[in-house]
Formats: structure tokens, C-alpha cells, sequence
């Protein structure tokens, strides 16, 4: 909080003018930067198709509502490959993560180039989303659950591998030296001192993937991957749109019921 | 000092005499037999419903193979101009529709937080976060390009409402969570609604804010790669066209592009964290 | 009393220890512990006592110097060799080190986990003899009803107890103590070392301890040892640290005041802990 004096009175200002100019300099950036883009992109878009857009929300709401409930219990059995494919997706993820996280954190990984070799897979799979994954399998494995289960398992395996190494990298070392101190082996300092300190942030990171990758595996269904995202296709491809309508009403439900499931585990294990 | 005559405990008669468990993680008996069984009976299910067709993924191992392959062997120039075109469509989308997302955010946010919003403002913008979160990008981008036709604007539009869920719930959590003390003392000293907001509120929001936008730009980037496949614009639609045509090579360099975007964004957002805490 | 043995249980000699940013720590430090005997480490913070100690179970690397353990030399000794020299000293930590989430019992038997394989420690399925030992320490620290109460719901006294049975569980040979009452009230701070001393008379332990409250160490120690900056200045009874010597340790200060209050606290303090030894009191 400087303070200047002018003509001996003090004057206080929030800070110091270069940083105030710096601040200006750079909201003055990001706005030359935000008009750029914006150019671009009108440069893109046909402006004339957006005069009836509002007309065309209207006329496509119009036919989503009301939802055209007779097909509720053909849906039934892609929603349960759905959950299927979110569950074993993710215990799958989750089963690699956990030794690569071990490998990727500071204070267990056991060489800095097994470290580094951690962080790459884990960054690898965090850039790339599960659709892309799920495109390039339905390709090598064949359009069905498989292909969703392993879209899902690698990218979990980023998520919850960044947030489980930061974890293991924030735990208490004292009572690490302490087991050390007896003489234990290395594999048994790990489970007695470092498993039981990250045991709740584990829990909480596992279920809260799994409440995401419910809404992940919906929409795998669209390149083939298995799931209630097959008969979304098949309706926006027919344009039933009345059938669309009742996709998103039974996703919305999973997704609420998958949340609260998920809160209330996170709460449990503290 | 120890009152071995009274020991009644069982656990503890049968730790004297050397036999002793760990006390089960959930106690009640019902409880946790249920879990088991339920558990149980899931993994029966799930064998009988997941068919896999093993020889199919067989076949699919050589193409599984060549893709790996493709990774050493990057083609970035046959399809260089797509690829560049897609890129500068991704970025200045992901750019455009942070901000948009993060501007809008910041009202809907407001009227989220139930110390600060009336009930049906409340009501309203909860509602809004809850679509917006609840359905994936690419669905979004369904009903855009329905109502905006082909193109980034639509790819803007999407990104924008999904940041605006994901900014505005966690805002809302935030101001909920926030010192009530604060924002009495403020109140008390007679100050106007917008001066209240941007003294007692905004300063212990502000930091976790800057880094959640750091991250949902990360996230939008990543987004922005994938809704090009239902026509939003993006780099999406090349990568989709590539792998579709088995072009791995070209599919192998939009990959490692964006990766080595996401990576030094990350790099980059750090140092940004850095120096504004 | 210095009674020179011929069998040390644990022998230091040159042990020096120099960090990476050119601090030296230890200068050259020749130390000999016979079996039983009970000994202070005292000095002003930074003089090297915490690494004096942890050099000897190797958690901290000396730069040169030798460790000798019963006259095993374990100064270079690495993996199995090591944990099971390791298996022989037990340690007890200013901050108790336990591991919270984990109950009591299965903090006390981590102190048997060199002699018990991976698997089995995993599904904590210990020997009938380890849990009886167990048991029996956890009565004579007197928290034998808590077998199942998770580390972190005990109080601070609670935990060092716990701390000091998981030391004892491994059947040591050596005990190396670091500042156990450093986070503890005074009158908790005597029991524990009372405790600690008591015990290692029982068991014939070669113990060091170190600690920076020097009256109380002089009432329950056998011997003296100054450290100041990585240095021994003196080696000696409890009742030769004359203010003089004081001073050298620890540097200029009025220590007449200390001595004189503390006689008379000394003499209520023993007047509580008759009472709460027939009253049977836990803390």
C-alpha cells in the first residue's frame, strides 16, 4: 500500500502507478486480443443464417416439448450400458492411476526418469478428451461397450493421476520416517504411512470421476461407442426430435441421481 | 495403573490373549452386507450384459499397433493448412467464449448464492447451472448448431454456457462459504449494493476465481477439439475426418499439437498464479 | 555415574555431517553408549543434536565418520542390512509421528513391521506373540482400553505413549528419543519422562535422549552430553553442569534463577505425582 507525498501532504494509493499501469496494460491485451478473435470468427459465421435464429429455437423447442415418452423403455437398457461403461471406465482408470500417481509424486517416486515418464502419461491423457479417445478405438476395436469402457479408463487415468500425485506429494513425512525407522521395508512404509494419509482424498477423487464420467458416457453413444448416446444419435439423425427430448430428460435424472450419490460418498469419507 | 480384573470389552480379553482384527471400515453389520451383496449382484450383471466381441479385437490389434506407430512418425504437413485453419478456429474460439462464459458467469453466480440472491433470482439461475452442467459440451453443440448453423459461432456459443455453469456454481460455493463477519462489518457502514459486492465479496473470491478461469480455459481448449465433429468449428473436424480415413499420421500431429498446447498452458498457468497471489 | 564398559552397545567415531549448502552440523563427534545407560543430548537449537541422532539410524547420511551398532559397523550398510540394523534402534519422535487415521493398536505393531512380511502386515494379520506384547505395553503406558480409538482423537500425552510403545514393540537394543516433551505441558512432560526412563532400566537400554529442557533432564539421566555447534563441550554427570558450564553450551545467561525455582517445583511436583499414582490417574 504505497504512499506518496505531495506537496508534503501524503496521498495513498491502492498501488504502486507501474503495477496500476501494468494491470491497465494488460486488461487493454486481453481486450485487443478478445476483439481479434471475435473478428475472426464473424469472418466465419453467415451472419443472415442468425436474423431467424430465435425463430429457430423456438420452432425446435416447439417440437422437443412435449417429450415423446413411448420410447422410455427402449432406453432403459443403452442407460444401463451407459452406467456401465462410466463404472468399469473408471475403476479401469483408476487401477492404472493409482501406481502411476506413486510414480509421478516428489516424495515415493522412486527415480527422477520413472518420474518424468509418470508425468507425461498423465499429462498425455488429461489433453485429450474421451470423445477423440472413443473415435480412435471404435476404429482399432469395434463399435460397442468396449470401446466406450477404454475411452473413459484413459482419461480418467490423467484426472485422477494429477490429483492423487498432489495429494501424496502433500501428506505428513514424519510419521513416514517414523515406520521407516523400524526397519520396514519400502513396500510397507508406503502402505502404513502414505496409503492411510491419502485414503480420503482417494475416495473422494475416485467417486467424483465417476459422477463426471456418467456424463462423459452418455454422449459416447454418437461415434459408436456404446451407451444411451446410439438412440441420441439415431433421433437427432431422424429428427424426432420429441424422442431427443426424452433422452435429455432421462440423462438429466442419471446425471442428478449419479451427483448425489457422489456428494454424499465425498462427505462420508473425510 | 492398568485394571486388568475389569476388562469386559471382548475385543480386548482377546487381545490379551494375542488375537486381535482391524475394526471392519463400516460398523454396522446390515450396512455393510448390503454393500457386499449389492456389489455382488452388480458384477453378475455387468458380466452378463457387456458382450465383447473378442475376435473383432483381434483383428483391430494391427491398426492398434499402426496408431502408436503413427505417433514417431507425425505427419504435419500434407494436411498442414486444415490443421492450421482448425487450430486458429480452436484457439480464438476457446479465447472469445472464456471470456463471454466468465462475464456472464459473474451475474449468474450472484443470483446463485443464497446469502445474497432473493428466492426466485435464486431459483432461476440455479436452474440455469443445473442445465448447463448437466449435459455434456457436444450436446450443447447439438442444439447450437441447430439454431446457429455450422460454424465457431455456434462452437462459441456452447463453450460459453457450459463455462457459465461451471464458473457460476463454483462462485456461488464460494460466496456461500465466504466470512460472514466481513460482510456485515462492510454492510454496516452504510455502503451501496455494488460497493458491498466489491468490498467484502470480491477480494475473498477473487484468487480461486483467477485460477478456476485458468482452468476452465484449459478445459474450453480442450472442448473446443472435439465439438468440430458436430460441426461447431474447431480442429475437431479434421481430427475426426483424419482417424475416419485411418490418416493416423495427420491424426497423430493434431494429438501431439494439442497436447503440447494443453501442456504449456499448463506451464503457462502456473506463472500466471504465481504472480497474482 | 560413567561407567566405561567394554561392551557399547552403540559407538560413534569421527562422525561428521556436512550439508549440501556447506553447513557443517557435526564436527568430528566420538561418542560411546553403554548398554543401560541413559543419556541427555543438550544443547541450543542448530547445534546438531536432532542430526547427531538421526545420523545414527541413517535416516539423515553422515558424510564420513563411523556408526557402530553392538560392534557392527552399520555406517555403510544398505537395504536388507540396513532395516535390519534399523529393526534394532527404536525411535520416538518430538511430534509423536503417528499415523493418525490408523487405530492405536496398529500404530503400536508398525513397530514390528521389519519382522513380519508385506502380506501379512497388509491384512494386519500379526503373530498371537506380537499382540500379546502389544497389549501388554499398551497396559504399561496405560492405554490398554484404546486399542481401537484412531491416532488422531488422543490427546497429546496419549499419543507420545503410544509413540513410546511402538518404539518398544521392536525389542531395541538402542533407544534414540528426539525432544518427547517439547509439544507437551510440564506436568505431562515429567510423566513421560519418568516413563521413558523407568523403562529403559527395565529393559537394559542403551538410550539417548534429546532435549533442550535441561533441569528436567538432569533429574532422570544418568549421564550428560553438550552439544553446541556440532560440537561436544561436555561429557559428563547431571549434577556437573555448573552455571560455567552453562555458559559454554549455551551462551551467556542468568542460570542461578532457574535452579533455585525449579527446587522448589520439584518438590510439589513430587508431592502431585504421589497422588496421582495411588489415585491411579491416567492423563
Amino acid at each position: 500500500m504505497p504512499v506518496k507525498t505531495i506537496n508534503n501532504i501524503p496521498v495513498w494509493q491502492r498501488r504502486e502507478p507501474l503495477k496500476q499501469r501494468l494491470i491497465w496494460f494488460g486488461y487493454f491485451l486481453a481486450l485487443m486480443l478478445f476483439l481479434l478473435c471475435w473478428k475472426i470468427i464473424s469472418d466465419n459465421t453467415i451472419w443472415e443464417f442468425l436474423t431467424d435464429a430465435h425463430i429457430q429455437a423456438a420452432s425446435l423447442i416447439g417440437r422437443m416439448i412435449p417429450p415423446d415418452w413411448s420410447i422410455t423403455g427402449a432406453l432403459l437398457l443403452p442407460l444401463w450400458d451407459t452406467l456401465n461403461i462410466a463404472t468399469v471406465g473408471t475403476a479401469l482408470g483408476v487401477v492404472i492411476a493409482f501406481p502411476l500417481a506413486f510414480l509421478a509424486a516428489r516424495n515415493t517416486s522412486p527415480h527422477p526418469s520413472l518420474r518424468a515418464f509418470a508425468l507425461a502419461v498423465i499429462v498425455s491423457s488429461r489433453s485429450i478428451n474421451a470423445l477423440i479417445w472413443a473415435i480412435l478405438l471404435v476404429t482399432i476395436v469395434g463399435p460397442g461397450l468396449l470401446a466406450g469402457m477404454i475411452a473413459i479408463a484413459l482419461r480418467s487415468i490423467g484426472f485422477v493421476g494429477k490429483l492423487l500425485y498432489e495429494a501424496i506429494e502433500e501428506i505428513h513425512p514424519t510419521p513416514v520416517e517414523a515406520v521407516t525407522s523400524t526397519g520396514a521395508g519400502r513396500m510397507q512404509v508406503l502402505a502404513y504411512s502414505v496409503m492411510p494419509q491419502i485414503m480420503p482424498a482417494f475416495a473422494g477423487i475416485t467417486v467424483y470421476r465417476w459422477d463426471i464420467n456418467i456424463r462423459e458416457s452418455t454422449v459416447l453413444g454418437l461415434v459408436g461407442a456404446g451407451g444411451i448416446g446410439l438412440q441420441m444419435n439415431a433421433a437427432i439423425n431422424n429428427l424426432a426430435w420429441g424422442q431427443v427430448a426424452t433422452v435429455f430428460v432421462l440423462i438429466f435424472g442419471t446425471v442428478i441421481l449419479s451427483e448425489w450419490v457422489s456428494a454424499k460418498v465425498r462427505h462420508a469419507v473425510i | 495403573m492398568s485394571q486388568s480384573s475389569q476388562i469386559l470389552d471382548p475385543r480386548l480379553l482377546a487381545a490379551k490373549s494375542g488375537r486381535w482384527h482391524p475394526k471392519p471400515m463400516i460398523s454396522n453389520a446390515t450396512l455393510r452386507w448390503g454393500i457386499n451383496a449389492a456389489v455382488i449382484v452388480y458384477l453378475v450383471l455387468l458380466y452378463f450384459s457387456v458382450d465383447i466381441n473378442w475376435s473383432r479385437v483381434a483383428q483391430g490389434m494391427d491398426r492398434g499397433v499402426a496408431f502408436m506407430g503413427s505417433f514417431l512418425t507425425p505427419d504435419f504437413i500434407s494436411r498442414g493448412g486444415e490443421i492450421m485453419v482448425g487450430l486458429r478456429e480452436s484457439l480464438t474460439m476457446t479465447f472469445a467464449a472464456t471470456v463471454i462464459g466468465i462475464l456472464l458467469a459473474i451475474p449468474v453466480g450472484l443470483g446463485a448464492a443464497r446469502n445474497i440472491a432473493p428466492a426466485p433470482v435464486y431459483f432461476f439461475c440455479r436452474a440455469i447451472i443445473a442445465l448447463s452442467r448437466t449435459f455434456q459440451e457436444i450436446i450443447i453443440a447439438i442444439l447450437f448448431v441447430a439454431m446457429f448453423g455450422f460454424g465457431p459461432l455456434a462452437g462459441v456459443v456452447t463453450l460459453a454456457f457450459a463455462t457459465i455453469g461451471f464458473m457460476a456454481k463454483l462462485l456461488a460455493e464460494d460466496i456461500e462459504d465466504a466470512q460472514r463477519d466481513p460482510m456485515e462489518a462492510v454492510k454496516a457502514t452504510g455502503a451501496s449494493w455494488l460497493q458491498w459486492i466489491n468490498y467484502a465479496v470480491q477480494p475473498q473470491v477473487m484468487p480461486r476465481l483467477i485460477g478456476l478461469s485458468l482452468y476452465r480455459l484449459d478445459i474450453n481448449f480442450r472442448e473446443s477439439a472435439v465439438i468440430g465433429i458436430v460441426g461447431a468449428g474447431g480442429i475437431g473436424a479434421t481430427l475426426n475426418t483424419s482417424i475416419n480415413r485411418y490418416d493416423y499420421d495427420t491424426s497423430a500431429a493434431v494429438l501431439l499439437v494439442i497436447i503440447g498446447i494443453v501442456l504449456m498452458s499448463e506451464y503457462l498457468s502456473g506463472y500466471v498464479r504465481k504472480w497474482t497471489a | 555415574m560413567l561407567v566405561k564398559n567394554e561392551n557399547n552397545m552403540l559407538k560413534l567415531k569421527g562422525l561428521t555431517k556436512r550439508y549440501a549448502t556447506g553447513d557443517l552440523a557435526l564436527k568430528d563427534i566420538d561418542l560411546e553408549v553403554p548398554a543401560g545407560q541413559v543419556l541427555a543430548l543438550i544443547g541450543p537449537s542448530g547445534a546438531g543434536k536432532s542430526t547427531l541422532i538421526r545420523c545414527v539410524n541413517r535416516l539423515v547420511e553422515p558424510t564420513s565418520g563411523t556408526i557402530e551398532l553392538d560392534a557392527k559397523d552399520i555406517t555403510r550398510a544398505r537395504g536388507s542390512r540396513l532395516r535390519q540394523a534399523r529393526r534394532q534402534i527404536g525411535m520416538i519422535f518430538q511430534n509423536y509421528a503417528l499415523v493418525e487415521r490408523l487405530s492405536v493398536m496398529e500404530n503400536v505393531l508398525s513397530g514390528r513391521l521389519a519382522y513380519v512380511g508385506f502380506w501379512r502386515s497388509y491384512f494386519r494379520k500379526f503373530p498371537e506373540s506380537d499382540i500379546k506384547q502389544a497389549f501388554q505395553l499398551l497396559g504399561r503406558v496405560g492405554l490398554e482400553t484404546m486399542l481401537d480409538k484412531r491416532g488422531d482423537t488422543l490427546s497429546g500425552g496419549q499419543k507420545q505413549r503410544v509413540g513410546i510403545a511402538r518404539a518398544l514393540m521392536q525389542n531395541p537394543k538402542l533407544l534414540l528419543v528426539d525432544e518427547p516433551t517439547a509439544s507437551l505441558d510440564p506436568k505431562t512432560s515429567r510423566q513421560i519422562m519418568r516413563l521413558i526412563c523407568e523403562l529403559c532400566q527395565e529393559q537394559n537400554l542403551a538410550t539417548i535422549i534429546n532435549i533442550h529442557d535441561v533441569t528436567l533432564a538432569q533429574q532422570f539421566v544418568h549421564r550428560v552430553v553438550g552439544l553446541r555447534a556440532g560440537e561436544i563441550v561436555y561429557d559428563g554427570a547431571p549434577d556437573g553442569l555448573s552455571p560455567e558450564i552453562l555458559t559454554t553450551i549455551y551462551g551467556e545467561e542468568d542460570w542461578s534463577v532457574e535452579k533455585h525455582d525449579d527446587v522448589e517445583n520439584g518438590e510439589n511436583e513430587k508431592a502431585k505425582d504421589v497422588e496421582a499414582a495411588l489415585l491411579g490417574g491416567h492423563p
